[in-house]
């Protein structure tokens, strides 16, 4: 009923059509891209370690996590360093402590990555993580979100996000404290 | 307005304290340098706020349309939409949602409308408890008051306040108030209610008409911790969060963050497009004096509204008279002109609390025309008697002064001559801003000029 009665309200009320903007293609510094994704990366929390194969980034992972702790991956590839995650409850990802994921690209701007759920292996999995490690190939970095949407163009997901560093405040007397809900750092391990 | 106190009066409250007065204003200018800061860094700023403005433009043109294909999508992805014509309709509907599912405990992050609907006490009275999730949202909420900065709920208040809360509340240290402990005191505390809500509410940034999904943004993860652990997940939206297609999202992602806190972007913009699996996902699509707005000429630009907090964080009255002033869920300059909407009678006081400088049109990302609109609903509430006699002799003057575009290229200069040899004619009464103080000696040069050499940081 209230459906009706809104979408009439503003039918009414609505000013008279007006086209939407042309499309124009937005400015970027002509830089290095891995330099800025790095840079700004690291502006916000995050870190970045480039490897030239998975035997490189297992060594540098196990030199900068907790080793005892749970560590799950979403990426077949890692099995022997983490437990390859199962579709269930995510309450059990409760106490994970290390989680390896991959992302689809890199946007140099502003340091985020996009992920897609299937890439998550669940959807709380990047945030339930104490630490969360992200691989991205290093040739899939774009200058700005314009380049961005436009490789997401309109492919289907159930869910997906861009994660830019750690999970971070700033609510008490604007001191910026990393780790607020979700991971306590981001690291993300440039690959070939 | 004569049984609640209006903004000067709420204001003179908050100014009995000078020191905090001081602080809350050089906080809040830290947050504007630094917006400035990350707007400065995009070369072509003017062109990407333009850009958003137009689009926008086009969502309140064709918002019927766009409203009809969304909810289309957003059916067809799995998700329950809901209409709610009022603040009461969309209550009820949380708590039918709610009930049918016998959920009697909530998790909830971010939602200025829920703010705005007075959701929380509506559902504690209904016997379901709400907890905000957001830390500044959660320290109000402790403290049992509103937040008074839609971006940074919590910025009245000093660290040694929180710490007390934390003690009371959360059983941290007596004197504790080292944000970081804080932070992970509450990190722990809400970790355990992420794992044991069944159903949590979240905002929505932007809902997107082309694919039925919808975004929200956080730096601390709350509400994906929310929404990715519950069985119900519901999102409540005003109507004008709308646009038209996910590409769009290029452009407001960029101007938001960057508005409001000066970072490039939030730590997580999540894309809701459809439940997990076993899990409900309810979309409510909320008008609650909207539409009416959207019929003002005069105003209906205020609806482009994306809640970046910038013109807050930039307006000297905000800054010297603190969010709890404006007695509305958005405070500052952006409140001013939606909340008399709403209510005329009640909110007259609003569209007075402004100096109208304009700094809060020049940061505003999706260029609204807001110390123009404040200016414009001082007339209409003048001429539909809702203001009071001191407001109503500043906006003779005023009236005068921008009726005539002589007069108004000479009033720079007249003000400042009042100042320099008729001080009292300023400061005398009629203005409640001079209450608390006396007046500045009068510049040289132009005002801005002037305060920019005379105040720290260049602050207007
Ligand atoms: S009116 Fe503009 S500056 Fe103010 S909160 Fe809205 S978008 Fe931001």
């Amino acid at each position: 009923m209230s459906r009706e009665k809104i979408l009439n309200a503003i039918r009414q009320n609505q000013p008279e059509y007006q086209p939407l903007p042309e499309e124009v293609n937005f400015y970027f510094e002509d830089v290095d891209l891995i330099e800025k994704f790095k840079q700004v990366l690291e502006f916000i929390g995050g870190r970045l370690h480039a490897v030239s194969n998975y035997t490189e980034a297992k060594a540098y992972l196990e030199s900068i996590m907790p080793p005892a702790g749970r560590w799950i991956t979403a990426v077949p590839e890692f099995q022997d360093h983490a437990t390859l995650i199962e579709p269930g409850d995510p309450h059990l990802l409760e106490n994970v402590d290390v989680a390896i994921i991959k992302a689809h690209f890199g946007v140099a701007e502003n340091g985020a990555v996009w992920v897609t759920e299937e890439l998550m292996g669940a959807r709380a999995l990047p945030f339930i993580t104490q630490h969360l490690v992200i691989l991205l190939n290093k040739n899939n970095i774009v200058p700005l979100m314009q380049q961005a949407y436009r490789l997401i163009g309109n492919v289907e997901y159930g869910y997906a996000a861009f994660i830019a560093g750690p999970s971070k405040t700033a609510d008490i007397e604007q001191s910026l404290v990393i780790g607020a809900h979700g991971p306590r750092s981001l690291t993300i391990i440039l690959t070939d | 307005m004569s049984l609640t106190k209006d903004h000067a009066a709420l204001a003179q409250v908050f100014n009995n304290d000078e020191e905090r007065v001081d602080w809350h204003d050089e906080t809040l200018w830290f947050v504007r340098a630094k917006r400035d800061r990350a707007s400065h860094g995009i070369p072509d700023w003017e062109l990407l706020r333009e850009t958003a403005s137009r689009i926008k433009h086009n969502v309140l043109s064709n918002m019927h349309n766009y409203l009809v294909q969304f909810e289309e999508n957003a059916l067809a992805n799995g998700i329950k939409v809901h209409w709610a014509a009022d603040a009461a309709e969309h209550n009820a509907i949380v708590l039918s949602i709610l009930k049918e599912k016998g959920i009697e405990r909530m998790v909830k992050s971010k939602s200025m409308l829920t703010e705005e609907c007075h959701l929380n006490d509506f559902l504690q009275d209904n016997g379901v408890e709400v907890i905000d999730s957001d830390l500044g949202e959660r320290i109000v909420q402790l403290a049992k008051e509103p937040p008074s900065h839609i971006v940074l709920p919590c910025i009245h208040k000093k660290k040694e306040e929180i710490g007390d809360i934390f003690h009371e509340h959360l059983g941290t240290a007596a004197g504790e108030s080292d944000p970081q402990i804080l932070t992970e005191t509450a990190r722990q505390h809400l970790r355990e209610i992420f794992l044991t809500r069944r159903a949590a509410l979240t905002g929505v940034n932007f809902a997107i008409a082309e694919t039925g999904e919808f975004v929200v943004c956080t730096n601390e993860g709350n509400a994906d911790m929310g929404a990715h652990l519950a069985d119900v997940h519901i999102a409540s939206m005003g109507f004008e969060k709308l646009i038209p297609q996910r590409k769009h999202l290029s452009v407001f992602l960029r101007l938001l963050t960057r508005s409001a806190t000066g970072q490039p972007i939030t730590t997580y913009s999540s894309h809701f497009k459809k439940p997990r699996p076993g899990q409900q996902m309810h979309i409510i699509i909320v008008d609650n004096g909207r539409s009416i707005q959207l019929s003002r000429e005069d105003f209906r630009n205020s609806l482009k509204c994306i809640r970046c907090g910038a013109c807050m964080n930039t307006c000297p009255v905000y800054r010297r008279s603190g969010g709890h002033s404006y007695h509305t869920a958005v405070a500052g300059p952006i409140g001013s002109i939606l909340a008399p909407n709403l209510d005329m009678e009640k909110y007259a006081d609003l569209p007075f609390a402004s100096t109208l400088c304009g700094s809060c049109t020049n940061v505003c990302p999706v260029k609204i025309d807001i110390h123009d609109q404040l200016y414009k609903w001082r007339q209409v509430i003048v001429k539909n008697g809702y203001s009071t006699k001191t407001k109503t002799a500043m906006m003779k003057g005023m009236t005068l002064a921008l009726s005539s575009p002589a007069i108004f290229n000479l009033s720079g200069k007249a003000g400042r001559l009042a100042l320099k040899f008729i001080p009292f004619a300023v400061n005398n009464g009629l203005n409640p801003w001079y209450k608390q103080r006396d007046m500045p000696t009068p510049p040289e040069g132009s005002f801005t000029d002037w305060y920019k050499k005379n105040r720290k940081g260049g602050k207007p």
